[in-house]
C-alpha cells in the first residue's frame, strides 16, 4: 500500500487554483524533497494530506481519506507545519506531559532522551528558548511518535546552519527507518539533497518533475563546457544554460556520461540547478529561488 | 530471578518497564485539554484570588469597628434585623466572587480559540490526536464546570476568612463569637452557593458558547463581534418600534435563571431562608432552560465545525 496516493487533486482559494490536478504516489519508506516556488501550492498539498483543509479529487494517506479521518489518521501522523507554532506560554515539562497525555504512540522517555543532548531546561518556557531551541524541542517530540508519516514543511526556516545540519542529521540517525516516510519543504534545497530519496517539483499547482535520487543522478548531468566545444555541446540539447566564469555551464538530461564527458568537465548538479532549469520558463521562479538560496 | 515488569497501570504512565515504550496506556485527552487551558490562562484563578484577597483584607479593616457594633445590634433586641446585618457581607462576598468569575469567563472564552490561531499554535494542536470536538468541549468546560467550582472554592474560604477575622474582632473586645457561628447557616448557605452556580452555569451556557464562537470565528476584535450585534438589534428595535423586548431577552438570559431555580417569598425579598425554597424540579422542567441548551449545543456545534476549517490569522 503506497503511503500517500492522490489523483487528480485539486484546490481553488477563490479564482486562485492552488493545485490544478495533481497526481502523486508515495510509498513507504521514502523520503521526499517537494520542492516549488513560493505559492506554487507546496502548503496546500501538504495541508490536504494533513486533513487541513478540504480538497477536490481523490486522496488516500495510509489508506484513509485524511479530510473525513483526520481524528484517527493524526495518531499515525506528526507534522512539523512551520517554524516556532510551539505555544510560547507552555514550559517543556508541560510540553512533555501534554502530548504524553494525548498520544497513544508517544514515548516520553525517548522524547526526555532526546532533550538530554540539549541545553533545553525542563522548566523553561517556550518563550525563553532560542529559535533553535524551540526546533529542537520540537523535533524531539516528534522524534519520539511512532508515527508512520512525518510531514515537515519549512523545519529550519530562519535557523542557522548548524542547527539545519543538526536537525536533519537527528532526523537521519535517530528516527527514519525504512517503514516510516518523511515529506519535507524547504527553501535550502541544497542542505536536503544527501538525506532524499525522492524528488518531487512542484508549479503553479502542478507537479512538473518527479524523480527517484538515483533516477535524478543516472539522468542529470552538468558539463562545464570547454569553449570549443560549446556548438557540438549545444546540438546534444542541453535543458539549461548558464555562464560561470565566462564559460557555460549545461545541463543535460538523459545524455551519457562518455559522451559528455569530452566536452568539458562533468559534474553531478545540485537540485537547486534542475530547479532553475525545470522553472526555467517563469522568471519569478528562478528570482525566487536565487534569492531564497542566497539566504543560505 | 528475573525481574517481572509490573503490569501496566491505568492512571500512571510511569510504569512503562525500562522505559520501553507502552501503546497500551490508555490517553486522555480531553483531561489534558482542561489541564492545558489552566496553564494557559493563569487568570482564570489568580483574578478571582485576586480578588478574594482584597475581599479579605477589606473586611479586616471593617472588622476593626465591628464589636461596638454587634454590641450595639445586640442591645437593639432585633435578632432578625441583626441576623440580616450579620449575613449581608458574607452575601455580598459570594456574589462578587461570581461575578468577577463571569468577567473572568466572558473573556477566557472570547480568546480561547483566537489565541491560538493568533499565534500559530493551532498548528501544534492540530498535530496531535486530539479531536476538534475534545478541544472545543474542554475550552467550554471552563467556564461551565471548571470556574464554577473555583468560584464556589474561594467564596467559601472567603467566608471562612471573614469568620475568622470576626472571631477575632470580637473576641479581643471580650465578645463571644457565637453570635456569628450560630446566627450564620454556613452549610445551608454554602450548600445553596453549590446548586446556585450549578444553575447559572448552566443558564449561561448560550453566552459562554456563543463567544467561544464568534472567538473561532473573528479574526480580530472579538469582543465588538460578539456584543455589537446585540446592541444593533436593541437600538433598531427601540427607534423602529419604540420597544424593549430585546433588552429584556438579555436581561432574562443574565439574570433570569433565579426565579426558576429559587422559590422566592414575593418578588420583594429574594432571599433564600431555607433549603425548600431551592427547586431543582421546577429549574429542571422550564423551558427557557433547555431552550438555552439547545441553541448552546448549536452553537458549539458550529464552533466545532468552523476550527475544522481554520489555520493560523
Amino acid at each position: 500500500m503506497p503511503c500517500i496516493e492522490a489523483r487528480g487533486l485539486r484546490k481553488a482559494y477563490g479564482s486562485t487554483i492552488a493545485l490544478d490536478g495533481v497526481d502523486l504516489r508515495v510509498e513507504e519508506g521514502r523520503i521526499l524533497g517537494l520542492i516549488g516556488p513560493n505559492g506554487a501550492g507546496k502548503t496546500t498539498a501538504l495541508d490536504a494530506i494533513l486533513g487541513l483543509t478540504p480538497y477536490e479529487g481523490q486522496l488516500t494517506v495510509l489508506g484513509r481519506d485524511p479530510w473525513s479521518a483526520r481524528d484517527e489518521l493524526m495518531r499515525d501522523v506528526s507534522f512539523i507545519a512551520d517554524v516556532a507554532v510551539m505555544p510560547r506560554w507552555m514550559r517543556v515539562s508541560q510540553a512533555l506531559d501534554y502530548v504524553a497525555g494525548v498520544h497513544p504512540r508517544f514515548d516520553r522517555a525517548k522524547a526526555e532522551g532526546f532533550l538530554s543532548r540539549t541545553t533545553i531546561k525542563r522548566t523553561s518556557k517556550v518563550r525563553e528558548l532560542s529559535k533553535g531551541m524551540v526546533a529542537q524541542l520540537h523535533l524531539a517530540l516528534v522524534m519520539a511518535i511512532d508515527a508512520k508519516l512525518l510531514v515537515l514543511d519549512e523545519p529550519t526556516l530562519g535557523l542557522d546552519i548548524l542547527f539545519r545540519k543538526q536537525f536533519y542529521d537527528s532526523l537521519l540517525n535517530d528516527y527514519f527507518d525504512k517503514s516510516r516516510t518523511i515529506i519535507v519543504t524547504t527553501h535550502q534545497v541544497e542542505e536536503i539533497q544527501d538525506v532524499l530519496t525522492d524528488l518531487m517539483f512542484i508549479d503553479r499547482g502542478r507537479i512538473v518533475l518527479e524523480c527517484s535520487m538515483e533516477e535524478f543522478e543516472s539522468r542529470y548531468l552538468e558539463v562545464m563546457v570547454n569553449p570549443e566545444h560549446l556548438a557540438e555541446a549545444k546540438a546534444l540539447k542541453p535543458i539549461h544554460e548558464r555562464p560561470v566564469f565566462g564559460r557555460s555551464v549545461l545541463l543535460f538530461d538523459g545524455v551519457p556520461r562518455e559522451q559528455l564527458a569530452v566536452l568539458g568537465e562533468v559534474r553531478r548538479p545540485s537540485i537547486a540547478d534542475l530547479f532553475v532549469a525545470t522553472m526555467g520558463s517563469t522568471q519569478s521562479a528562478i528570482r525566487n529561488l536565487k534569492s531564497e538560496t542566497g539566504q543560505s | 530471578m528475573t525481574a517481572q515488569p509490573n503490569p501496566p497501570s491505568l492512571f500512571s504512565e510511569n510504569s512503562k518497564p525500562n522505559g520501553l515504550p507502552f501503546y497500551g496506556v490508555p490517553t486522555r485527552p480531553l483531561y489534558w485539554s482542561v489541564r492545558r487551558e489552566l496553564w494557559e490562562n493563569r487568570s482564570l484563578y489568580m483574578a478571582p484570588l485576586i480578588v478574594a484577597g482584597v475581599q479579605v483584607f477589606g473586611f479586616a479593616i471593617s472588622a476593626i469597628g465591628l464589636a461596638e457594633r454587634r454590641r450595639a445590634a445586640l442591645a437593639l433586641g432585633d435578632l432578625v434585623k441583626l441576623r440580616a446585618g450579620m449575613e449581608q457581607p458574607y452575601d455580598i462576598a459570594a456574589m462578587m466572587t461570581i461575578f468577577t468569575v463571569f468577567v473572568v469567563g466572558v473573556f477566557y472564552c472570547l480568546d480561547a480559540l483566537h489565541s491560538e490561531r493568533r499565534d500559530r499554535s493551532i498548528l501544534f494542536w492540530k498535530s496531535l490526536p486530539v479531536s476538534d470536538l475534545t478541544t472545543v468541549l474542554s475550552k467550554v468546560i471552563v467556564p461551565l464546570v471548571v470556574l464554577p467550582l473555583i468560584s464556589f472554592a474561594l467564596a467559601v474560604c472567603v467566608q471562612l476568612s471573614m469568620v475568622l477575622e470576626t472571631s477575632v474582632a470580637l473576641i479581643s473586645h471580650g465578645m463571644s463569637p457565637a453570635t456569628t457561628w450560630t446566627f450564620i447557616p454556613f452549610f445551608q448557605d454554602w450548600l445553596v452557593l453549590l446548586y446556585g452556580l450549578a444553575a447559572l452555569s448552566l443558564w449561561h451556557a448560550p453566552i459562554y458558547s456563543w463567544l467561544l464562537l464568534v472567538s473561532g470565528w473573528a479574526r480580530r476584535a472579538t469582543f465588538l463581534w460578539a456584543v455589537l450585534p446585540f446592541i444593533a438589534i436593541q437600538i433598531i428595535e427601540k427607534i423602529a418600534f419604540g420597544t424593549a423586548h430585546f433588552s429584556a431577552f438579555l436581561g432574562h438570559r443574565l439574570m433570569g435563571f433565579a426565579p426558576h431555580a429559587f422559590g422566592f417569598h414575593g418578588e420583594a425579598h429574594p432571599t433564600i431562608e431555607s433549603l425548600s425554597q431551592l427547586t431543582p424540579g421546577k429549574y429542571l422542567s422550564s423551558p427557557d432552560l433547555w431552550l438555552g441548551l439547545l441553541v448552546a449545543a448549536a452553537f458549539l456545534a458550529a464552533a466545532v465545525r468552523l476550527r475544522r476549517y481554520r489555520g493560523p490569522i
